[in-house]
């Protein structure tokens, strides 16, 4: 049986290991050839290098399009939250007719194809003559942030006692008081969860951002447009390292506030 | 929804009744098509009453509770309180205050800052918000505790709380949704003075919810019986125990014997009953008309019943029986006596207070019945 046992331990051991290869070796690809002083990908590494994350510093396309993309990803992150904030509450503390049905409708985009998003808005927003740009861009990602926002916070409402509502009502709060004293503090942690979760996910976003950002480059399309340029990988590969750093930063940070359950409440007289 | 076809009742005249300081009219709550949870319950509550709904789990008492605090609207009916309507006056209106039963404190601030909540409105400078606060600490006994997490609380702490936050506001009527429901049973008779003692010192009225009849007998000044959303009953702890109107609230408080029976005549105001085991005895009767020949059931309690083991001892008319099993409690001893003729052995609650009666009656041993003259009482058979 311990035989057994041992084989087992080692052919679970190859195996996690190759399952986590397969999900970080074309990741570290990135960061490993920013390094890299030849502007080929290709092995073996001819020496060591920070410059390629020196040009970052300079171009000013990139520059640009960042801050198209910090713009847009924390507009539609606020947005999309702050609409979660209040489909959450309606679909945790009220029952009414066709509440299923309008859950469902509400978090279709979760599986819908960006690209139909995408064309569908790009016609759209052509007809009724709204144009293209950031703030179209922030109208895509907001939408399809929003049933992401929506999971998180409705998770976080269910997780706490409707009493906890209730009783501030019963103290002499009234509902819009109740909901800055009690509920928001309560759902604190989804919130900010939901503002990092739906950052990132606006952020990283490429087809809907491609079809409505016009001149309004974000750094999803603008890495994008530089990959025919094969003296420009470095710059993207380096670029590459730095997001996907930032990105890993958020990630944890969120799951960190999701897990520390209740944030206290600001100061009071006996702090 | 008023009842009221014109016009507000002057809320002036009508507070100064002080029996009907809350005034719940035909107050029907339903919930969905099917589900009716309060049905067509009316009731007064006098000022500074300890008035308690007692009634079995499911019964309506916590709906109600809430439609008096204002978190359910009645589907028909209407709530008065102190002379004025509740329809239209939302819950953080409301001059009551809640102790819920889940006690809901809120968990990110901590005890003080519970017990300040509901002041804010009240707008006092700080050193009088923290007066107020550590009197209502005081009150609960727990001074001191003011800057403890929620969760740093035991089950009866956070109890504590719970009403210190209610009265810190000074309502005029206080909410209590089986407050010691949680605590364990000493803890639980330890609240239950307090509880009382705090409501007479203070003098509000008190609407306490449970579904533990000897808690409701011990505390409340009046009790109302519900039962499938309806108000059975609603009299004063002694008149609840001795005079039941009905066979399920006779059931439902203490423990009853119930004996089929015929009414055979009247005599001095008392019905004069054939009744199965006991044979034709006089009884009293608390409710409905019982005319000669009616149906009715024989209800007396056990402790209302002596029992003897031979004839010579027992009192005249005592009706002999078999013992079918015998508790013995220390200080009391429980026997259940077969009658003849009748299907239930009859249980019947003996002081031991003579020593040498230890081992005395036995299983199958023949035992003599008798009862106190105004023990049994009459019900109207279902
Ligand atoms: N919000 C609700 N929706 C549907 N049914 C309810 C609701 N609240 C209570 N009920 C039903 O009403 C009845 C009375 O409930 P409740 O007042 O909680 O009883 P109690 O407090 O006496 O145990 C129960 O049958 C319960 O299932
Ligand atoms: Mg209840």
């Amino acid at each position: 049986m311990s035989t057994i046992a041992r084989q087992g331990r080692g052919y679970r051991a190859s195996y996690a290991v190759l399952y986590l290869a397969f999900l970080y070796v074309p990741v570290l690809f990135l960061p490993l050839f920013s390094f890299n002083q030849s502007i080929y990908i290709a092995f073996p590494i001819e020496g060591w290098t920070f410059k390629w994350y020196g040009t970052l510093l300079e171009n000013e396309r990139l520059h640009e399009a960042l801050g198209n993309s910090l713009e847009i990803a924390i507009t539609s992150s606020v947005l999309a939250t702050t609409l979660a904030i209040f489909a959450a509450k309606a679909y945790t503390r009220y029952r009414y007719r066709g509440q299923r049905l309008s859950l469902g409708v509400v978090m279709l985009p979760m599986v819908l194809p960006e690209i139909i998003v995408g064309v569908s808005l790009l016609i759209l927003l052509n007809q009724i003559g709204l144009g293209l740009g950031t703030h179209s861009v922030i109208i895509g990602h907001t939408l399809i942030c929003l049933p992401f926002a929506i999971a998180v916070l409705m998770s976080r409402m269910e997780g706490f006692d409707r009493n906890l509502e209730e009783a501030s009502l019963d103290l002499g709060e009234g509902p819009v008081t109740t909901f800055f004293r009690v509920t928001l503090p309560l759902i604190l942690p989804g919130v900010v969860a939901s503002l990092l979760l739906t950052f990132t996910i606006s952020f990283d976003e490429f087809i809907i951002a491609f079809f409505l950002s016009a001149t309004d480059t974000t750094l999803p399309v603008f890495i994008w447009s530089q990959l025919r340029f094969p003296q420009r990988l470095p710059t993207v590969l380096a670029l590459g390292a730095c997001i996907l750093v930032f990105s890993a930063i958020l990630v944890v940070f969120s799951e960190w506030i999701r897990r520390r359950g209740h944030v206290k409440a600001g100061p009071g007289v006996w702090n | 929804m008023s009842t009221q076809a014109t016009g507000m009742p002057s809320g002036a005249a009508a507070a100064t009744d002080p029996s009907r300081f809350i005034d719940i009219q035909q107050v029907t709550k339903r919930f969905g098509a099917s589900v009716v949870a309060v049905d067509a319950v009316s009731l007064q509550i006098a000022r500074g009453e300890f008035f308690s709904l007692l009634g079995a789990s499911g019964c309506g008492k916590t709906t109600l509770l809430r439609m008096l605090a204002g978190f359910e609207a009645p589907s028909e009916g209407e709530i008065l309180i102190d002379g004025q309507p509740m329809a239209a006056v939302a819950a953080h209106r409301r001059p009551t205050n809640m102790v819920f039963q889940s006690y809901a404190i809120f968990p990110h601030l901590n005890v003080g800052q519970n017990i300040a909540y509901g002041l804010r409105k009240e707008k006092l400078s700080k050193a009088d918000l923290r007066r107020r606060v550590d009197e209502a600490l005081e009150m609960i006994k727990l001074s001191g505790y003011a800057s403890r997490g929620a969760d740093q609380l035991s089950g009866g702490q956070r109890q504590r709380v719970a009403l210190a936050r209610a009265l810190v506001r000074r309502p005029k009527v206080l909410l209590l949704d089986e407050p010691l429901g949680a605590l364990d049973k000493k803890l639980r008779e330890e609240m239950q003075i307090e509880l009382r003692q705090l409501q007479e010192q203070l003098g509000i009225t008190f609407v306490f919810v449970t579904h533990d009849q000897e808690e409701a007998l011990t505390m409340s000044d009046r009790i109302a019986v519900m039962s499938a959303g309806h108000v059975l009953q609603v009299d004063d702890p002694h008149t609840l125990y001795e005079r039941p109107t009905c066979a399920e609230v006779a059931a439902f408080i203490g423990s009853m014997n119930f004996l089929k029976g015929r009414v055979r005549g009247r005599e001095n105001g008392q019905a004069v009953v054939e009744a199965e085991g006991l044979g034709t005895i006089t009884a009293e009767a608390v409710a409905g008309d019982l005319a000669e020949g009616a149906a009715v059931l024989l209800a007396i309690r056990p402790e209302k019943m002596a029992i003897a083991d031979t004839a010579e001892r027992a009192p005249a008319g005592a009706v002999e029986g078999r013992i079918a099993a015998a508790n013995y409690l220390g200080d009391r001893s429980h026997y259940y006596v077969n009658l003849p003729g009748v299907e239930k052995p009859v249980a019947v609650a003996a002081q031991n207070v003579d020593r040498e009666t230890e081992g005395w009656l036995q299983s199958g041993a023949p035992v003599w019945l008798s009862w106190q003259a105004k023990g049994p009482i009459l019900l109207p058979a279902e």
